[in-house]
């Protein structure tokens, strides 16, 4: 692999940039693998770096039904952040944010992780409970987030409204700063890169069909569009798909997907400097490298695999948006677009081992996906390295779904009173 | 400013031609671009403004900061993005010169460059641009690793974006319209005019949408179309004038079709006042409509390409149909000696029509051998020079072009031919936009080179040039047939078109270092997109994210064919093979204003108040939001703080007496002979033990086992019970009921009914409860005996039918009066007059909150969260244990809720008693752990008790119950609090006062 | 926003009338209190979540009030059919479970094709 650096690319520009290889190869299947992860997103690339570079196993195919990052990973608003309150979710957050911190000299690709910070805002009694509820668990943790008042929000966010008349006046805010973005291509990029170069073969356009079984149950294969392709073990780790994928091989996960929505501005000047997250009025937003706002729409109510939704979730985002950002009402709105969200009732994750030997499943990321990308990556690597779930993961398997020891985020913060 | 003026001689711009175009110098305004003042006609966009005074450098590109000139005459411009302002305020950056009609007193001034246009220290960044290629921040920046949040992201974050975003807020108004309509068609060209009067003849409701402030699309720069004898602009006028004047069509100009969605839903922006001088106050800027259409006629046309060449970005250089309007229509002429590079036979009748003009055309060159021998014909007669099989290979000139080089296409023999402006055409791209959004799909047609509509996902119809119909007699069968009607149209156009092409043109293929642009405004370049090829990106979604080619405001309406093309090259791949990207709404971008319309301020989210709020108001409340509600908070009086004032509250109403607006309760009438069966399937609780006269507090949890919701029930009657919610409850659990009443047990005869908003209800808590409100209750006996404690009643209150239950959420005696909420804020009235002369007090949610807190009352949402069984909340009582089903009854069986160590609802008292406890802080046993630290739970609710002399706290705590006696830590910030668990009722233990 | 059949009002209305409330034909277990648990885990929390033709519950929250069943096309978000609570679920004619309807242009983006 061509090492990429200032001074490579110096080189490179007096060649007129003749000289860059493909970032990954794109060879043909073998007739089998040790491990195949369907599913050619973040979640998919990154488990298979990790299989290579953590656990030795580089017998590895990733298959994508469409373009490498073409999911939830090309979709959505890039927000990092690990400031959650159950410990399951610390765990596995605070670890994709370490993870974060390095990545882009690890893959030697600038992913482009930015710690421009993390607020959540506060609009009343309920909500100041509810954040320093996780700003105290966060700290006995070891996890950066703080409490601002009114004022403290506004220095840090300057565009913020704060004053007393808006509708729902902010009355303080979480902030973690080592929360913030990241350039959500290039992490699927610098992941395929890095595993081709471990020798993990990225197979595009290849749909999985089926998951062929052996006799003891175990997966032996799958079907896919190209012909059968034998592995050891499977993962998916399919996003918004991995119902349709499980079922293939005649397991139920219990989830749901919805349609999520999304919109970019026109590109503007720096104008807000931080992530700045509402739920009460329900919005977020941020502005990219290149200067758009980045906004997150709500999820639309039905499930669906459409990728749309409809416009009056883009138009009650905007709402909020401007209720927060006066200013920004004479904005353009540039692009919107939707991906697939694949929900669980508890709105947590499930990395788990299923009842069919060999057959691992990592999905339910819902709208969290994007942050937990390299932790989840590297843990679900575990778990197919090792067949046992790491013990930063282990509260995220589908058995709790039968006992009840669930991890609700959305219930802890439950609703006003 | 002189404002608007009417026919005096203005100096109206020196390529104003005498005779040409249509507007009319009858009024004239003035506007100012980077400073300095111009005239414009009324009519003329800012682009055809400012062509007419000879100004082409209009912006600066994003990345190479090269200039730019005006490229198109439309919204599909890349370039010509200005700030526009009317004032501070009114100021909006990246508006398109080619789209904005000028308005009297327009400040309008360039973007991305400083100090000046013509000057920008940004364009160090063409120079260096070699170390710039697609995607080069991915190979880079990456050490040291805190360097790239400090020092290389915001100098391109500085560098990069185009214009600077507002920081006033907007004083504009914006307007919403909803409408539904048979047809609606988007795009009134000839096509869409045509498919008009063919659906009016119908009589259906018909709605026609065109961008422009006049109807015609193409034909504002076709002059060589006639249809039924006339000149085709006349005749577009003409028919928009008829179909407006029947009842069923409505036209809607300057409105843009920007979104295509499911179900025949499309989002349509209007620009009402933009282009006028002095909108009324009461005049919204733009309209948001929001159609359902039974059927869609697209005939959104086509929009031509540019030619990708070595620096074809040069001021001065634009698409020759944009040439064509600024002539034919505003009557400007783009330069004075004009070049002509095309692969395709329109661009022909443009140097027709600036020859005839005046004008002078160096040449037309034509990369084809054999352009259409019509055109070719005309060319020779009018005297123009066309070099065929020539193609232009580089320009000159900083700020403007200067020169184009021709060459002969593959030899070396290069000729230097000046010009003051370059027209080019490679041929016209259906726009397909709308159709991609409604979830149709496209096919290549080889023939001609281009994606056209193929199967249709919703009811909707292509006609025209956006379907690839470039004929006029077959495009105009088209629109009629779509229609549904019949209409009798004639058009005739005087030249047939063919040609175009698509990628590099000649001397910008591979092995070249030239910059041949393909999308202007992004400065993604042939070269680029050749790169992320041998990047190894190989699907078009990834080579635009590489490259961000078609990423621009204009979201690629020039360059995506192009880009596709010369990565189709590249792979060695037929175009369909390499695929294409997604049309993604809005078509052009959209006001988040627009998009918000009224919902801004007070109509965001519009408030819930009680019938009482105003009377508290004036009371000096202050209120807090509790979901959509405003509830009054407390009542300080002259001096006090919010602490003083609850103080004072708690003590009156434990020593006297206090009066709470507790309207805000959700209320919901459970009526039927199955209503007590129904409630016991809905409650945790038995109901058919609950004697009419009664109340009972009620648990109710989800299938999960969970607590959802509580409150009190009262039994009015055998068949009729009057259920009371949670405030924020209570709309979920009115589904949550009907769910079960219509799904699960619909042979219940129960009726559930909401009645939150019928009742005003008035709570008069405190020793002196009774004696307040004895003189206005009407036939009830209300003394302890006969209405103790938990007892509901019908009865007159001041003589209103009412409502009235003895319940207590402060542990005191205590009396809620229901009555029709219109009497609430006389009854109130009444009641606080009495209430204060004996010495109580008005007390709102904090007061109630602190004195709940001291009985161990909970709030669910506060002291549970959706995670919390009614054991764990020290309600297990509330649970029967006799009854056979109840919503939850399973879920709580579940091994995780019967386990042992689940958190537990216990009392908390800080060593020291002044220390109030933070809400959400966490409990441990070891406060000396090192992190991160074993948690045991948090504190839900803490207060000072005024009562208690002391500091109060409720807490959900791993096994609490067990922990009684024991001492855990509140490690906070500064400190840890050490605290004694305790149960969770901490004044009037005994329970005595509640009986009064 | 989709358009959505009352089957009680007989009439089209906006989605903004109405609350999607899950999947259909998932009756509450008659004597729930006995099941096991995985016999509730799959009652209360497995759903279909089907790619193609799925059998959904709508209520009109904002109109009559009423909930209703609907087969509709998860892919296309194209509804086939709406009918009211209580009656079985019904074959969509043409349909079966597993088909996908409409291959639509989102799904294929940036595919070779």
């Amino acid at each position: 692999m061509r090492k990429y650096s200032v001074f490579a690319l110096a080189r490179e520009a007096l060649r007129a940039h003749k000289g860059w290889d493909a970032q990954w190869s794109s060879p043909e299947p073998r007739s089998s693998y040790d491990v195949i992860i369907v599913g050619g997103g973040g979640h998919g690339l990154g488990a298979a770096y990790y299989l290579a570079k953590e656990h030795g196993i580089t017998n590895v195919a990733v298959l994508e039904k469409g373009w490498l990052g073409g999911g939830n990973t090309g979709r959505n608003t890039t927000i990092i952040r690990s400031n959650y309150l159950y410990e399951e979710s610390m765990d596995m957050y605070e670890h994709s944010l370490k993870l974060w911190e390095g990545l882009s000299q690890d893959l030697n690709y600038n992913v482009m992780y930015s710690p421009r910070g993390v607020m959540m805002l506060s609009h009343n009694t309920h909500d100041m409970q509810s954040f320093k509820r996780h700003i105290n668990a966060n700290r006995l943790y070891g996890i950066d987030n703080e409490w601002l008042t009114p004022e403290q929000a506004k220095a840090y966010c300057p565009p913020l409204d704060i004053s007393k008349t808006a509708r729902y006046p902010i009355n303080g805010a979480a902030l973690q700063k080592r929360g913030g973005t990241a350039r959500h291509d290039a992490v699927a990029w610098g992941y395929a890169r890095a595993a081709s170069d471990r020798g993990v073969h990225i197979i595009q356009n290849t749909e999985v069909t089926g998951i062929r079984r052996g006799p003891d149950g175990e997966v032996t294969g799958v079907e896919t569009n190209r012909g059968f392709i034998g592995a050891k073990k499977i993962g998916v780790s399919a996003a918004g798909h991995s119902s349709v994928v499980m079922e293939m091989a005649g397991v139920r996960v219990p989830l749901a997907s919805n349609p999520l929505q999304a919109l970019v501005s026109e590109p503007l000047k720096p104008i807000f400097p931080c992530v700045v997250m509402s739920n009460t009025v329900h919005a977020y937003i941020s502005q990219s490298d290149k200067g758009e706002l980045v906004i997150g729409a709500g999820t639309d109510q039905y499930n669906s695999y459409s990728q749309t939704g409809g416009l009056q979730i883009i138009t009650h985002t905007l709402d909020a948006i401007c209720e927060l950002f006066p200013m920004f009402r004479r904005v353009k709105m540039m692009r919107q677009w939707g991906g697939i969200t694949d929900n669980t009732p508890d709105r947590s994750a499930i990395q788990s081992v299923t009842p069919v030997p060999g057959l691992f499943v990592n999905c339910g990321w819902g709208t969290g996906g994007f942050k937990a990308t390299p932790g989840s990556a590297n843990l679900f690597a575990h778990l197919i390295a090792k067949g046992e779930p790491h013990k930063l993961a282990a509260g995220l398997t589908l058995d709790r779904f039968r006992t009840g020891r669930l991890i609700d985020e959305a219930a802890a913060a439950a609703v006003a009173h | 400013m002189s404002g608007s003026s009417h026919g005096s001689a203005k100096n109206l711009g020196a390529f104003r031609l005498k005779g040409a175009g249509r507007l009319t110098p009858a009024r004239t305004s003035r506007f100012t671009f980077d400073g300095k003042s111009y005239t414009a006609m009324e009519g003329d966009t800012v682009a055809s403004a400012l062509l007419a005074h000879g100004v082409h450098l209009v912006g600066r590109s994003f990345k190479y900061h090269r200039p730019r000139g005006i490229l198109s005459a439309g919204p599909e411009e890349p370039n010509a993005l200005l700030d526009v302002a009317r004032d501070s305020a009114r100021r909006q950056p990246n508006v398109r010169a080619t789209v904005q009609e000028v308005f009297d007193g327009a400040k309008i001034s360039s973007q991305n460059r400083w100090p000046s246009l013509a000057f920008d220290v940004g364009s160090v960044n063409n120079l260096l641009s070699p170390f710039f290629p697609a995607g080069f921040y991915y190979k880079t920046f990456k050490w040291p690793r805190e360097a790239w949040e400090k020092v290389y992201e915001p100098i391109i974050r500085r560098a990069a974006g185009l214009g600077v975003a507002p920081k006033e807020e907007d004083p504009d108004r914006y307007a919403n319209r909803f409408a539904h309509c048979d047809v609606l068609i988007a795009g009134a060209g000839l096509a869409g005019l045509t498919a008009a009067l063919s659906a009016a003849a119908t009589g259906a409701e018909v709605i026609l949408v065109d961008e422009q402030p006049q109807v015609g699309g193409a034909l504002h720069f076709e002059t060589s179309t006639t249809v039924d004898g006339k000149n085709g602009f006349d005749w577009a006028q003409e028919t928009a004038a008829k179909l407006a004047a029947m009842p069923n069509v409505r036209i809607l100009t300057r409105t843009t079709v920007f979104g295509y969605y499911n179900h025949g839903f499309l989002g349509l922006a209007e620009r009402v006042s933009d282009h006028l001088d002095r909108p009324g106050r009461e005049t919204p800027r733009e309209r948001l409509w929001q159609v359902r259409a039974k059927r869609v006629i697209l005939a959104t046309g086509a929009i031509e390409r540019h030619m990708v060449f070595a620096n074809n970005d040069r001021p001065g250089i634009m698409l020759a149909s944009a040439a064509r309007t600024f002539l034919n229509h505003y009557g400007v002429a783009v330069g004075r000696n004009v070049g002509v590079y095309t692969a395709h036979d329109s661009a022909y009748e443009a140097a027709f029509d600036l020859k005839r003009a005046g004008v002078s055309i160096a040449a037309i060159v034509d990369c084809r051998e054999q352009p259409g021998e019509a055109v070719l014909a005309e060319a020779r007669a009018l005297g123009i020079t066309v070099l065929t099989g020539h193609s232009v290979i580089d320009t000159t000139g900083r700020l403007r072009i200067k020169s184009m080089t021709v060459a002969r296409n593959g030899n070396m023999d290069i000729r230097k031919m000046a010009v003051d402006a370059l027209i080019v055409s490679a041929g016209w791209t259906p726009s397909v936009h709308l159709f991609s959004q409604s979830r149709g799909k496209l096919r290549w047609d080889e023939a001609s080179q281009r994606f056209l509509p193929d199967i249709y996902a919703q009811d909707c119809v292509s006609v025209g040039a956006c379907n690839g119909t470039d004929e006029t007699d077959l495009l105009v069968d088209e629109a009629i047939s779509a229609g549904g009607g019949a209409a009798s149209v004639n058009a005739e156009r005087r030249f047939g078109w063919s040609g175009g092409m698509i990628g590099a043109a000649e001397g910008a293929g591979p092995d070249t270092r030239v910059k041949a642009f393909v999308d202007f405004q992004h400065d993604v370049t042939a070269k680029d997109i050749r790169l992320a090829v041998r990047e190894g990106m190989h699907s078009i979604e990834h080579i635009k994210r590489f490259t961000t080619n078609g990423m621009a405001s204009d979201q690629g309406k020039l360059s995506n064919m192009h880009g596709l093309a010369i990565a189709a090259e590249m792979l060695d791949r037929p175009i369909p093979q390499v695929g294409l990207t997604t049309f993604r709404a809005p078509y052009t971008p959209v006001t988040y204003g627009t998009l918000v319309a009224h919902s801004r301020g007070e109509l965001f989210d519009p408030a819930r108040k009680t019938p009482m709020h105003d009377l508290e108001a004036a009371e000096g409340a202050e209120f807090e939001d509790v979901g959509n509600w405003k509830r009054a908070w407390y009542f300080p009086k002259r001096g006090e703080d919010m602490a003083s004032a609850v103080n004072r509250e708690c003590r009156t109403v434990r020593d006297v007496a206090g009066v709470f607006d507790a309207s805000t309760l959700g209320k919901i009438e459970v009526v039927g002979p199955d209503a007590a069966q129904f409630l016991n399937l809905l409650y945790t609780n038995a109901w058919d033990t609950l004697k009419p006269g009664r109340c009972r507090y009620g648990i109710m949890t989800r299938e999960d086992g969970f607590v959802y919701d509580d409150g009190v029930v009262g039994r009015l009657a055998e068949d009729r019970f009057h259920v009371t919610t949670t405030t924020g409850g209570a709309p979920r659990v009115l589904h949550h009921m009907e769910d079960y009443l219509q799904t699960e047990f619909p042979h219940l005869k129960v009726w559930l009914t909401s009645t939150t908003e019928q009742w005003a209800v008035i709570a008069v808590q405190g020793p002196k409860a009774r004696e307040i409100i004895q003189p206005f209750v009407e036939g009830l006996d209300i003394s302890n005996e006969a209405f103790p404690h938990m007892s509901v009643a019908e009865c007159a209150v001041m003589g209103v039918p009412a409502r009235l239950f003895r319940m207590s959420f402060t542990g005191e005696l205590g009396f809620e009066v229901n009555v029709p909420a219109d009497y609430g804020p006389a009854v109130w009235t009444a009641i606080w007059e009495r209430a204060k002369s004996m010495g109580a007090c008005l007390y709102g949610t904090e007061t109630m909150h602190v004195l709940r807190a001291e009985k161990g009352y909970i709030i669910v949402g506060q002291d549970t969260d959706g995670t919390v069984t009614p054991d764990d909340a020290g309600l297990g009582w509330a649970v029967s244990k006799k009854k056979t089903d109840f919503v939850g009854i399973r879920g709580l069986k579940r091994p995780d809720l019967v386990r042992d160590g689940r958190k537990q609802l216990v009392g908390l008292l800080t060593n020291r008693p002044s220390d109030v406890l933070e809400e959400g802080a966490q409990i441990v046993a070891d406060p000396n752990q090192p992190k991160p630290m074993t948690m045991l739970g948090h504190v839900t609710s803490a207060y000072w008790s005024e009562n208690c002399g002391r500091s109060i706290a409720m807490a959900l705590v791993a096994g609490g119950r067990s922990r009684i006696g024991q001492t855990l830590y509140v490690p906070m910030k500064d400190r840890t609090i050490a605290v004694e668990v305790t149960d969770t009722v901490f004044f009037d233990k005994e329970g005595g006062r509640i009986h009064g | 926003m989709l358009l959505i059949h009352c089957p009680y009002c007989e009439e089209d209305r906006s989605e903004l009338e109405f609350r999607w409330a899950g999947e259909a034909h998932i009756a509450r277990p008659d004597a729930i209190a006995d099941i096991t648990d995985e016999e509730f885990a799959e009652y209360f929390f497995l759903r279909n979540n089907e790619k193609g033709l799925t059998y959904e519950r709508w209520r009109h929250i904002h109109g009559c009030g009423r909930f209703f069943n609907a087969a509709r096309d998860t892919v296309s978000d194209r509804f086939l059919m709406t009918y009211k609570a209580g009656l079985p679920k019904r074959p969509v004619p043409g349909v079966s479970a597993t088909e996908k309807t409409v291959e639509t242009y989102e799904q294929t983006e940036g595919d070779a094709r």
